[in-house]
């Protein structure tokens, strides 16, 4: 039988405030435990929350950058369970008003059309601390550090039909909250965090199959292969006749391994009400026009700018409008190079490389967007070559100059245009491999041009790769046919 | 001295007749000899009264003292105080002390009052009798088989019998308003938002707010004047400009419309106090008022909107308290759920489990629709029976509870009869209307207190109406036996 997979996802977003969601606390990740939880964060009795109008703000850009609809009368809702890393017994969020409405985030699929995914809504909650199961004999450890950090919780449509969509529409949604600035979109920090609800049913069938939700996937990686092990479970269970039963499920990154955490009769009953020590949030039209008028240009429209602008193909615009930081690193360099082309060719080959190899984001580069656009003039002005580059370049990257020029002159690694120069040692290059040329010589036209390769390589050899390699060859050409 | 009001007091204090640590110490010796009886404080901070009367007394010395500077008076012991025990009448919280201060308590602080101690009250503020507090139930001065009302019981009994100035309260349902009014003493319940609830043990969010019990409508005049106002860190705590409440006490009454609701004067009213709340509604005429019938239609629908919505708020508010953090935790948990249930079974009392039973079923998945939304649509029909109300008189007024105080242990096995002894006060903060209670009369040898309900912000009016109505009459200076 022929299986359809249908998917939809919950995606919970930190949002990079400086201070949590109701209280003045700091977000910063990392800190020693429950050092930056105040009174509010643990819960203490007669303590009020306030809310950060800070994320009221993100929250409303986010649906400004989906194009969804703000909800401008949006109300606090008290999610209730007892979790000890759950400090008042209920999580603070939203329910039945959320602040974003309906919303949509287009993707490019791998045939290059663009589908959109309809987002359900987004609401605000806080998020809940962290219990630590480890050196503690026996018993867990509470971390409130995390409790209160604001997040948006993002629910999609069940619109999504592979994982291979779901990580396209996970990496655009990373795109356009970076892009924002409402989050920082450190993955393994726990930035971002995906829950798949995922099922599946025979193609051409309207109805929905019975979902399973597996919670918490952190890397774009984890979710794909998630998704992949759970849809070839759920198969393989129907095609053996079996049913798939409604639960939550948690995958491990590490191992790869999957198993159900509750089913839904385990669930719990989470009573929300609107909670009584918040006002409803009510949103103004001046506010509203002001996030408007502050709002960054959106991945989509960077996009269509790179390619009209600057004749960048679809692919390369998608990738260098992707992220706030790598749009910006991308502008940046080619303001300096006056050529897009070369620059997202080094953005996305030499630098993407050496970034991923040390696992350093690009705002962190120790190439600069300057630095790469003045490595990338020279190789217009022909005073280095493209290997001779990529020397320069990895200087660059340790450290050993402060910009292209810089470091030819240190190195001398200037290219020989000197016609003069070059025919000396090719001169040289010829008397020293005598065999050779007589073997060039007597073999016929056709075999010729592979035979040059090896005169060619024994002349950069020679120069230290500066010799201009177009030159080389062509005098080379000359002398060999005579 | 004791004998005196806050008022004068505060004369005495400013024409150096007597000091406040000579005051604090006078209040702290009738504290030891009168209160093994009575009850009415859980803590008495000794040490830290008379530490903050010195310091109230060089700050008098030095010309900057306010009205309420060098006061003894006590908080309800769901006020949290830096430093000092905060129970909530609670044996989850016996072992809390708070590392802040809640606003009030603040405020009194810089306005260099004196705390004598924190007073007894009905656990969690849930109760109408203050029966159900860990540390035993509280007296009523003027008859000790009589309960002095809850769940500021404590901090009306101690004002009641000159164990302190004032006191402050709060009020969910009518928990200033009953117990001024069993114990003969003064009380006022603000608009809701008109005092802040930071640091404020909550019970219902929706309904709680903080006032003061007084011997007096001016006292309570003063202590408002210090109390009240804006506070960034209470979000529903509304951003209104606070009027000296002291400088209307004496307008004329002459004109003023009073509105009776007929639903509050209708069957299960005892007949004694209907005629106590008949004879100061007279006197008001007497002083120029007007009285006109009034109707609020949906009025007995507040018991049990009220019994929805305060346990439903209270369930959740509640959940804090696991044993996880701070607060009583049992022994020897086994796991996780033991250390949950064992907590809070052994660490909550009765009434307190029973509205959280209450307030979690009625949220639960199902009944949602049934109670808890049916309960805020009729919230809102209770407030706007009184909006219409007020299309047609100033104020209302009415009894505070059906009956005086009564028995101690009498309501003990039915504790409908004991919601039902609410009827009059929940709509009130149902509507988040300010509501006041006076003393009015005696009615089986037990203190009578007259209901005034105001509009939203009203205060001023309401302390005005009871300010003259006390120049007029002298309920407010009975005392009783044993003071």
């Amino acid at each position: 039988m022929q299986w359809e997979t249908v998917i939809g996802l919950e995606i919970h977003v930190q949002l990079a405030t400086k201070t949590k969601i109701f209280s003045g606390a700091s977000t910063a990740f990392g800190a020693e435990p429950n050092t930056q939880a105040c009174a509010v964060d643990l819960g203490l009795p007669g303590i009020l929350p306030v809310v950060n109008e800070e994320a009221i703000n993100m929250a409303i850009k986010f649906g400004l950058g989906i194009d969804a609809e703000i909800n401008k009368v949006n109300v606090f809702e008290r999610k209730n369970y007892f979790y000890p890393d759950l400090p008042k017994g209920y999580q603070t969020t939203q329910l039945e008003k959320p602040i974003v409405g309906a919303g949509h985030v287009d993707i490019t699929l791998a045939d290059g059309s663009t589908k959109s995914i309809r987002i359900h809504h987004a609401h605000l909650e806080e998020d809940a601390g962290k219990s630590l199961h480890e050196d503690f004999h026996g018993m867990s450890g509470i971390d409130l550090n995390r409790a209160g950090t604001p997040l948006i919780e993002i629910v999609t449509e069940p619109d999504i039909r592979s994982s291979e969509e779901a990580v396209a529409f996970a990496k655009k949604l990373h795109s356009i909250v970076t892009t924002l600035g409402i989050c920082d979109g450190e993955m393994s920090q726990g930035s971002m965090r995906f829950d798949v609800n995922v099922s599946v049913r025979p193609k051409g069938q309207e109805e929905l199959g019975t979902r399973t939700e597996t919670k918490n996937l952190n890397s774009f990686k984890f979710m794909e292969a998630a998704i992949h092990k759970e849809v070839e479970r759920q198969i393989d269970v129907l095609e053996d006749g079996g049913k798939i039963t409604q639960e939550t499920r948690l995958y491990n990154g590490d191992t790869g391994e999957a198993r159900s955490m509750r089913s839904k009769e385990e669930a719990n009953d989470y009573r929300y009400f609107p909670c009584p020590d918040l006002l409803p949030v009510v949103i103004d039209d001046s506010r509203l026009e002001k996030l408007k008028a502050d709002m960054p240009e959106m991945p989509d429209a960077k996009k269509a700018r790179f390619i009209a602008n600057f004749g960048l193909n679809d692919y390369d615009a998608e990738i260098l409008s992707g992220d706030q930081a790598t749009a910006h690193y991308f502008e940046a360099s080619v303001a300096v190079s006056q050529d897009a082309k070369l620059s997202a060719n080094w953005v996305m080959g030499e630098l993407s490389r050496s970034l991923n190899q040390s696992s350093i984001g690009i705002s962190a580069s120790p190439v600069t967007a300057e630095m790469l656009g003045g490595l990338i003039q020279r190789i217009k002005d022909n005073t280095i070559s493209g290997k001779i580059a990529k020397e320069v370049f990895e200087a660059l990257w340790n450290g050993e100059g402060t910009s292209a020029d810089d470091v030819i002159e240190k190195k001398g690694l200037k290219q020989v245009t000197d016609t003069g120069a070059i025919e000396t040692m090719i001169d040289e290059v010829l008397a020293a491999n005598a065999q050779q040329v007589d073997n060039y010589r007597a073999a016929p036209e056709d075999k010729r041009g592979k035979m040059i390769g090896f005169f060619v390589g024994k002349c950069m050899q020679a120069s230290k790769g500066k010799a201009n390699p177009g030159m080389v060859n062509q005098i080379l050409k000359q002398k060999l046919d005579g | 001295m004791y004998q005196k009001t806050i008022a004068e007091q505060s004369q005495a204090l400013a024409s150096g007749e007597i000091s406040s640590v000579e005051l604090t110490q006078s209040y702290l010796d009738r504290i030891k000899q009168l209160d093994g009886d009575i009850n009415s404080f859980i803590t008495v901070t000794e040490e830290l009264a008379l530490s903050q009367a010195k310091a109230a007394d060089e700050r008098r010395a030095s010309g900057n003292a306010d009205a309420m500077t060098g006061i003894p008076v006590a908080h309800k012991d769901l006020f949290c105080t830096d430093g000092v025990k905060t129970s909530c009448g609670s044996k989850m919280l016996d072992n809390f002390i708070a590392p802040y201060e809640s606003t009030v308590t603040s405020k009194f602080k810089d306005a260099g009052a004196v705390m004598l101690g924190k007073t007894n009250m009905d656990e969690f503020a849930m109760g109408s009798s203050n029966e159900n507090s860990h540390y035993g139930p509280v007296k009523n001065p003027w008859d000790k088989a009589a309960i002095p009302g809850g769940s500021s019981g404590g901090s009306a009994a101690a004002v009641a019998a000159r164990l302190a100035a004032g006191a402050t309260g709060t009020d969910t349902g009518g928990s200033i308003r009953q117990p001024a009014s069993h114990c003969g003493i003064t009380g006022i319940k603000p608009t809701y938002g008109r005092v802040s609830r930071y640091g404020m043990i909550a019970y219902a969010s929706s309904l709680d707010q903080a006032g003061p019990m007084t011997r007096t409508a001016e006292d309570a005049a003063i202590m408002l004047n210090t109390m009240a106002g804006f506070d960034e860190r209470d979000s529903t705590c509304l951003n209104r400009e606070v009027p000296d409440y002291t400088a209307t006490l004496n307008d004329s009454l002459e004109g003023l419309t009073i509105g009776l609701p007929t639903e509050y004067f209708a069957s299960g009213l005892d007949s004694d106090v209907e005629q106590q709340i008949r004879n100061a509604i007279a006197e008001y005429e007497k002083l120029g008022a007007k009285v006109k019938e009034v109707s609020l239609p949906n009025a007995k629908l507040c018991i049990p909107a009220y019994y929805v919505i305060a346990p439903a708020e209270a369930s959740s508010n509640l959940s804090r308290f696991d044993g996880v953090r701070f607060g009583y935790r049992c022994e020897d948990p086994k796991d996780l759920m033991d250390l949950y249930i064992r907590s809070r079974s052994e660490g909550f009392g009765e009434e307190v489990k029973r509205r959280i039973i209450v307030g979690t079923y009625a949220l639960s998945a199902g009944f949602y629709d049934a109670y808890y939304r049916k309960a805020q649509q009729i919230r809102r029909l209770i407030r706007d029976d009184f909006l219409n109300a007020f299309k047609e008189c100033d104020v209302i007024m009415g009894p505070n509870a059906p009956t005086s105080a009564f028995d101690i242990g009498s309501l003990n096995n039915d504790p409908v009869a004991m919601y039902l002894s609410d009827i009059y006060t929940l709509s009130v903060n149902l509507a988040g209307l300010p509501g006041m209670s006076i003393p009015a009369g005696m009615a089986n040898n037990r203190p009578v207190g007259l209901q005034v309900i105001g509009q939203h912000f009203d205060e001023a009016r309401l302390l005005n109406i009871g300010h003259r109505f006390q120049q007029a009459t002298d309920w407010h200076t009975l005392t009783p036996a044993l003071v």
